[in-house]
């Protein structure tokens, strides 16, 4: 069978690879084919920190996509913008950001703050998002000039404070940032930013805040819809990412048999042969521009996905190749970021 | 007792601090490399690690630096953030520490702690934190908090902080967890947190402490393993030395407990003509005409650019009381107007120029080690013989190539002479400096 979509590609959460397997984990996802690993922020037990995990895979890796979950609620916004720029200059401008919002008791509790919920929410993650893009725009692409004959290593006219404040109906503790970065602008310009969808649009974080969207439903039958209800609200613009569990049949196992002992996630989710689970993402590749696979067991289904589930999509034409070379924002095919501060026109002459 | 008796081990160890701001990295040469990019930062770690470094450290600033109101334009500046560009350093070494300096002002102590045991995890129990307390307004306007530290309350904000990190690390029983829940309640927030990482292979992250007041010896006798020192000079080390273990030993520690390197330079040749040379060159790429103005302007408060560098220090007063924070730690709170007229008369009677008096003043010339190979190294040896440092923190004038005449030439010869390791011992930071298992700090504490 031949498709008539445009290809897309295929996301891994390593969340479960920990710290122990890391490398290997990753390693194996970038040579099945995959496009991005993404480093889940999860509160348990055994889970290091998703930014340095996603730092680690960086000078290991030559063309997954390194994209850790960061919150944006108890977390500094200036440190959380120096930490994803220098994300971008290890992994060679393939990083980006899941900006998520806790909404755990216990996350505020760690930091001493008050629980921020509801329609707050939002509003941390929106502000910590634009802290974090005036920040890597702070510095202009060409400001470190190392000028010897007047002795200047930096174009000060090139470094912008950001001067962010929170807005007048901010609803949790206001705070201001002053910039500029710590760091030079990362080598995308700006880190593609993913959200869930849920916290995306009118009164939440701004559409044009992020580049891509994640996109949850109950199940794989309603996931279709759902893509097309977020892009019918959020228009066209944004990359829609679809989010998926998968439980393979795995060395001698049923995936019925491990599905027993797994937890609930929300999302939809598939079990069974990879014949089958070709075929869902085929279609599912059809709607969205890209699927995020959570795999119950990393080591086991990466096995399986490597082996029998990538190659038969690439067959099927559905699979974007590996992108040699290229950063986070080829892959979303965001064209170049434009500089908020720039004071020099490119390419043009007066 | 003997363990209130200080024994020299009879080595000494290397660091590498990489800056990654200030005038000491030269920039003006056609060998300086790139500041940013993550090749400069393999290929200086992967040179350590040839030549059997204990550590590579990471400095840190929270605001970038500014001059007369304005980010200062003449120094490298601008660097990745410390702990991500260790956790990426992790994966291209095996045996070097990696020590992120990190500020207990304005960072949470939960927070950093998770952190820092991920990147001790994943580094297979080589992390370390170089604890710094710099507090300021100026550097608080970047984050949620703002300035609402006094300084006086600095070190002991940090203690509490460190005590609260230490209890983080120590709260899962064995290897498998569970956790003990951590509280801490100060006088500026509140902790309450489970955390999430077991121990790592060692033990916990290693701690660094730089800075140099009273109250940040006594911080470092109680605390720290290591530290990051201000002392390179063969007599004031020695009394640097004794200062710290009597302080260790009065905070009911060993005497061996707290170790010490020096902040230092290296300025090497085959023959002392030849490094001599090379000092005089390296000078003057480190503080050029711009720089020696702009270093009297931070003292004086006010433009300087009429006078001419090779000319005499300017005859007008500073218009400032004090010198702010602005360009960064080294230059807080000196007596502005005391010290221009101290500075005139000195210049005057030494016969210097603004570029030459400045030069004095900046080129780090108490921690420069100058020389040919053998001679630094016999040098060197006679710190290790007297124990008066553990090692040096060597901060290379040149990137990415600023330790490749070190590790090929003065490495072979300390070796030679017995008082450096030709081999890793272990492979964790811990294990290599020779560092004792830390004893389980107390969960009931109250701090
Ligand atoms: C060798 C050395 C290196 C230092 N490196 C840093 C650094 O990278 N970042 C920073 O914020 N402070 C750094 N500091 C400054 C101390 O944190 C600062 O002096 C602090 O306020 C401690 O104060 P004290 O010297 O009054 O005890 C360093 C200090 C020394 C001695």
């Amino acid at each position: 069978m031949s498709i008539s979509h445009t290809p897309g590609f295929l996301a891994i959460e390593l969340d479960g690879a920990g710290y122990q397997d890391l490398a290997g984990a990753v390693l194996a996802a970038e040579s099945a084919g995959f496009h991005v690993a993404t480093f889940q922020d999860a509160p348990r037990a055994g889970r290091a920190n998703a930014l340095q995990r996603a730092a680690f895979a960086g000078p290991i890796t030559r063309t997954i996509a390194v994209v850790p979950e960061v919150d944006t609620v108890y977390t500094e916004p200036f440190h959380i913008s120096t930490q994803l720029a220098s994300l971008d200059y290890v992994s060679g401008g393939r990083a980006g950001w899941i900006a998520t919002a806790d909404e755990s008791p216990e996350a505020a509790a760690a930091v001493g703050r008050s629980f921020v919920s509801g329609e707050a929410l939002a509003q941390e993650a929106a502000a910590s998002i634009e802290v974090g893009r005036r920040l890597w725009d702070s510095w202009e692409d060409d400001a470190v000039i190392r000028d010897v004959a007047t002795g200047r290593y930096l174009d000060v006219d090139k470094l912008h404070y950001a001067d962010f404040e929170t807005p007048a109906d901010f609803a949790a503790a206001p705070y201001s940032v002053k910039g500029p970065s710590i760091i030079p602008r990362p080598l995308q310009g700006q880190l593609p930013v993913l959200a869930a969808a849920s916290l995306v649009g009118e009164g939440l974080v701004p559409v044009e805040a992020v580049d891509a969207v994640l996109v949850s439903a109950p199940t794989p039958g309603l996931l279709t819809a759902e893509i097309r209800d977020v892009r019918a609200r959020l228009g066209g613009s944004l990359a829609v990412v679809a989010e998926l569990d998968v439980v393979l049949d795995a060395r001698g196992q049923a995936a019925e048999a491990r599905v027993a002992s797994l937890p609930e996630s929300g999302r939809a989710r598939y079990a069974g042969p990879a014949a089958g689970l070709v075929e869902l993402l085929d279609v599912l590749l059809g709607e969205a521009d890209g699927i995020r696979l959570h795999p119950a067991a990393v080591d086991v289904d990466l096995e399986e996905l490597s082996r029998l589930v990538l190659p038969g999509l690439r067959r099927s034409g559905s699979l974007l190749g590996p992108l040699q070379d290229g950063t986070f924002r080829d892959l979303l095919g965001l064209g170049p970021a434009q500089n908020r501060y720039a004071t020099t026109a490119s390419g043009t002459g007066n | 007792m003997t363990r209130d008796i200080f024994q020299p081990s009879g080595q000494i160890q290397f660091g590498i601090f990489f800056q990654g701001v200030n005038s000491g990295t030269v920039w003006k040469a056609a060998e300086s490399g790139s500041q940013t990019d993550f090749e400069s930062f393999r290929r200086i770690v992967q040179t350590a690690e040839r030549g059997k470094f204990a550590a590579f450290f990471l400095g840190e600033g929270l605001r970038l630096r500014e001059h007369l109101g304005r980010p200062h334009a003449l120094d490298v500046a601008g660097r990745p953030d410390a702990q991500t560009m260790l956790a990426a350093l992790a994966s291209v070494t095996k045996n070097i520490g990696l020590v992120a300096t990190q500020n207990t002002t304005y960072n949470d102590p939960a927070d950093l702690a998770h952190r820092l045991s991920s990147l001790d995890l994943i580094s297979g129990g080589r992390a370390a934190w170089n604890v710094v307390t710099t507090d300021n307004a100026w550097t608080g306007a970047n984050f949620r908090r703002g300035g609402y530290l006094d300084h006086a309350d600095r070190y002991k904000h940090a203690e509490a902080f460190v005590e609260t990190a230490k209890r983080i690390w120590d709260s899962w029983e064995t290897a498998e967890g569970p956790a003990r829940p951590v509280l801490h309640e100060g006088q500026h927030y509140t902790v309450d947190v489970t955390p999430r990482l077991p121990r790592s292979a060692q033990y916990r992250p290693v701690l660094f402490q730089a800075g140099d007041s009273p109250e940040g010896r006594d911080f470092a006798a109680r605390q720290a393993d290591v530290i990051f020192s201000a002392h390179p000079k063969f007599d004031d080390a020695v009394e640097f030395r004794r200062d710290i273990v009597a302080r260790s030993v009065a905070a009911g520690r060993g005497a061996n407990a707290v170790q010490i390197m020096p902040a230092s330079e290296f300025i090497l040749a085959a023959t002392p003509e030849e490094a001599e040379e090379k000092k005089a060159w390296v000078r003057s790429l480190q503080i050029g005409p711009q720089q020696a103005i702009a270093y009297l302007e931070q003292f004086w408060g006010r433009e300087l650019s009429s006078y001419d560098p090779d000319g005499p220090l300017p005859e007008i007063d500073p218009v400032v009381e004090e010198t702010s924070e602005t360009r960064g730690s080294g230059f807080h709170g000196a007596k502005a107007r005391q010290l221009a007229d101290q500075w005139r008369a000195e210049a005057k009677d030494k016969g210097l120029s603004i570029r030459q008096f400045v030069t004095s003043k900046t080129a780090r010339i108490d921690s420069t080690f100058t020389g040919s190979y053998s001679a630094v190294a016999d040098h060197l040896a006679e710190y290790a013989r007297v124990g008066a440092v553990d090692g040096f923190n060597i901060s290379p004038w040149l990137i990415p190539t600023g330790l490749d005449d070190i590790v090929n030439h003065l490495v072979p010869e300390l070796q030679e002479r017995g008082v450096y390791p030709t081999e890793y011992r272990g492979t964790t930071l811990r294990e290599n400096l020779g560092l004792e298992t830390p004893v389980r700090s107390e969960h009931s504490v109250q701090v």
